[in-house]
């Protein structure tokens, strides 16, 4: 059993002469929560991108959940969940409606969707939306629903790109909570985010920077070899520096 | 195929859900058919005509009379001869001239039977037939009073009804098959290049992408409600045609039908095509509008007839699918005919819906780079 579910080896992603990613190379560890930290415009994105399978790699090897992105990308699709920046549910279509047509965008069966989906609602203490138009929901609501519905599937990754966003701390703490629940289960975490508290938060981060892992370890480790208190020193002083 | 069918039904949702989608889909044709059938026709109020009575009697005096003293008719010209005709539809300020013949109150009473011969002016086809409509209620009219007051058996008058310009009144019901072509470009390639781009603001387009869905799955599904709900529309307009208009389809339905999805599949591609050129929905609606209705609705022989137009405008009509469709149109519709008459249009417009799907698939997969 291989114990990496992303291996990226000489990742290189190329725009025109503009180089994304700079001949990346790690591993991310079954049930981990990884930290993908960096500046903006640090290449992130394009690397997560890449990792779900929007967007073709210039040169070198990405594997996820055992498969290649490049020729085994159906393989791959069925086992990973991907939440955006931006938010990834119909805000015309009511909580239930969402949960339904991913479930069968998936290809769970009728009996499934429904299953999983009273366990979901239940869990989020939902069930009083469940006809309720997502449009209708507070951002903090949705966004825990988008995370549940990314989950139906059970994939073995979930990539979250900065899911947080725009969210009020009390939510984020809550999101956290879910966060965690999820690697307890065994599910890997790939998180992108700006809130330096979150990497804390997080088994493992790694900090890009001009397309260009400069540093990866646990947040612990990082803090000692560079003498800093906190993860957000450490990004600053790092990415900066 | 279970998976597809879930996520057409989420597209219907959204169609559904949105009052504006619907106010488009329906209300605009539906109003579309009445503002080009009724508003543009049916305000005949004094409209001028001509009279030459070549019998000048009692009956024709007061028939004259009665067909001037009516809220419709003015008579503007009492002509001496049929040489003054012509001349008269020139000046372009009478709507027709009624012709009664020589002996005509003598021989209505002594035989029965009178001719009556109305020339309208043919070139704004609903306006004459209304005119002549009119006119010849008016006489019959005339005539059952009449027949009952004097008691002198039974009295006839045949008015004969002749088009001075476009004898066939060949634009007429014109509007129709100009409506559908415009309301089915509007609705599919508007429509569907808003729903694509729609997608791709909110971000739900890139989970799609990341779900196992193939691209080819996402196009169709977001299509395919489209393509149902524009036939349907198809056969309102077609219904409310028939029932206010009384317009029927002259052709073969099914022909009809099948035209109709091939045109309605290049009008998708089109609105597919505009999706991957734009990146907002107001981007889609500006190209749409812009580049599609105007050149449709100016270009495509709807209002400007093509042939009276200058020959640039002529050749540029050509790359405008619109304007082989209202051909096809008017041909099953009004005219009656059938493939044999047609396949050239059929086939320009096939050939252009393969060449938008390639360029749009070729797009789409450029664009996921």
């Amino acid at each position: 059993m291989n114990e990496n579910v992303v291996e990226v080896e000489n990742l290189v992603k190329k725009f025109g002469s503009f180089i994304a990613n700079d001949n990346l190379s790690f591993e991310v560890k079954r049930g981990e929560i990884f930290g993908f930290l960096g500046a903006n415009g640090a290449g992130k994105t394009t690397t997560i991108r890449i990792l779900v399978g929007l967007s073709p790699l210039t040169s070198g090897k990405v594997s996820v959940a055992g498969f290649d992105v490049t020729k085994q990308a159906e393989q791959v699709k069925k086992r990973i969940g991907y939440m955006c920046q931006k938010f990834s549910l119909y805000e015309d279509l009511t909580a239930e409606e969402n949960i339904r047509l991913y479930g069968g965008i998936y290809g769970l069966s009728k009996r499934e969707i429904l299953q999983r989906s009273d366990s979901l609602l239940n869990r989020l203490k939902f069930e009083q939306y469940r006809k309720r138009l997502i449009g209708d929901l507070p951002p903090g609501m949705r966004q825990k629903l988008a995370f549940s519905v990314a989950l139906l599937h059970n994939p073995e990754i979930v990539f979250l790109d900065e899911p947080t966003g725009g969210v009020d701390p009390f939510t984020r703490r809550q999101f956290w909570e879910m966060i965690y629940e999820t690697a307890s289960k065994g599910v890997t975490l790939f998180v992108t985010t700006h809130y330096m508290d979150e990497a804390e938060y997080c088994d493992r981060i790694s900090i890009m920077d001009e397309g260009k892992i400069v540093a990866l370890d646990t947040p612990s480790e990082l803090k000692k070899r560079y003498k800093t208190k906190t993860v957000e020193d450490l990004f600053v002083k790092i990415a900066r520096g | 195929m279970k998976i597809f069918i879930g996520f057409v039904k989420k597209e219907f949702l959204h169609i559904f859900r949105d009052v504006r989608t619907l106010i488009i889909l329906f209300g605009i044709p539906a109003s579309q058919i009445f503002i080009f059938g009724y508003a543009v026709s049916t305000d005949i109020q004094n409209a001028g005509i001509a009279v030459l009575d070549l019998s000048n009697d009692e009956i024709t005096t007061e028939i004259t009379s009665r067909i001037e003293s009516s809220d419709f008719f003015v008579l503007k010209e009492r002509l001496q001869s049929e040489k003054e005709i012509d001349e008269a539809f020139k000046k372009g300020v009478i709507r027709q001239v009624i012709i009664f013949e020589n002996g005509f109150g003598e021989r209505l009473q002594k035989e029965g039977v009178a001719d009556l011969l109305i020339i309208a002016d043919g070139s704004e086809p609903n306006v004459a037939n209304l005119v002549t409509g009119y006119t010849k209620s008016i006489i019959s009219t005339w005539v059952s009073e009449n027949s009952n007051i004097q008691n002198s058996g039974i009295m006839s008058i045949e008015p004969e009804v002749k088009m001075y310009y476009n004898p066939n009144l060949e634009s007429q019901f014109m509007f129709v098959p100009g409506t559908i072509t415009i309301i089915l470009v509007l609705v599919c390639a508007l429509m569907t290049s808003i729903t694509i781009t729609r997608e791709k603001e909110n971000g739900t387009m890139e989970v799609l992408l990341v779900s196992p869905l193939r691209p080819i799955h996402i196009i169709l599904g977001k299509v395919a409600p489209y393509l149902l709900l524009s036939l349907l529309v198809m056969l309102v307009i077609l219904f409310l045609s028939w029932i206010v208009f009384h317009l029927p389809v002259q052709g073969s339905m099914v022909l009809l039908l099948l035209e109709t999805i091939l045109y309605i599949v290049l009008a998708l591609s089109l609105g597919i095509m505009i999706s991957t050129l734009s990146k907002t929905t107001q981007q889609a609606m500006f190209i749409s509008l812009l580049g599609l209705m105007m050149p449709t609705i100016l270009l495509s022989g709807f209002i400007f007839p093509i042939e009276y137009m200058p020959e640039v405008y002529n050749y540029l009509s050509m790359i405008i699918p619109p304007r082989w469709f209202i051909v096809i149109l008017k041909n099953i519709l009004i005219k009656g005919t059938g493939l044999a008459f047609i396949w050239k249009e059929t086939l320009i417009l096939f050939g252009m819906t393969i060449f938008l799907i390639a360029f749009s698939v070729k797009n789409f997969k450029v664009r996921q780079q």
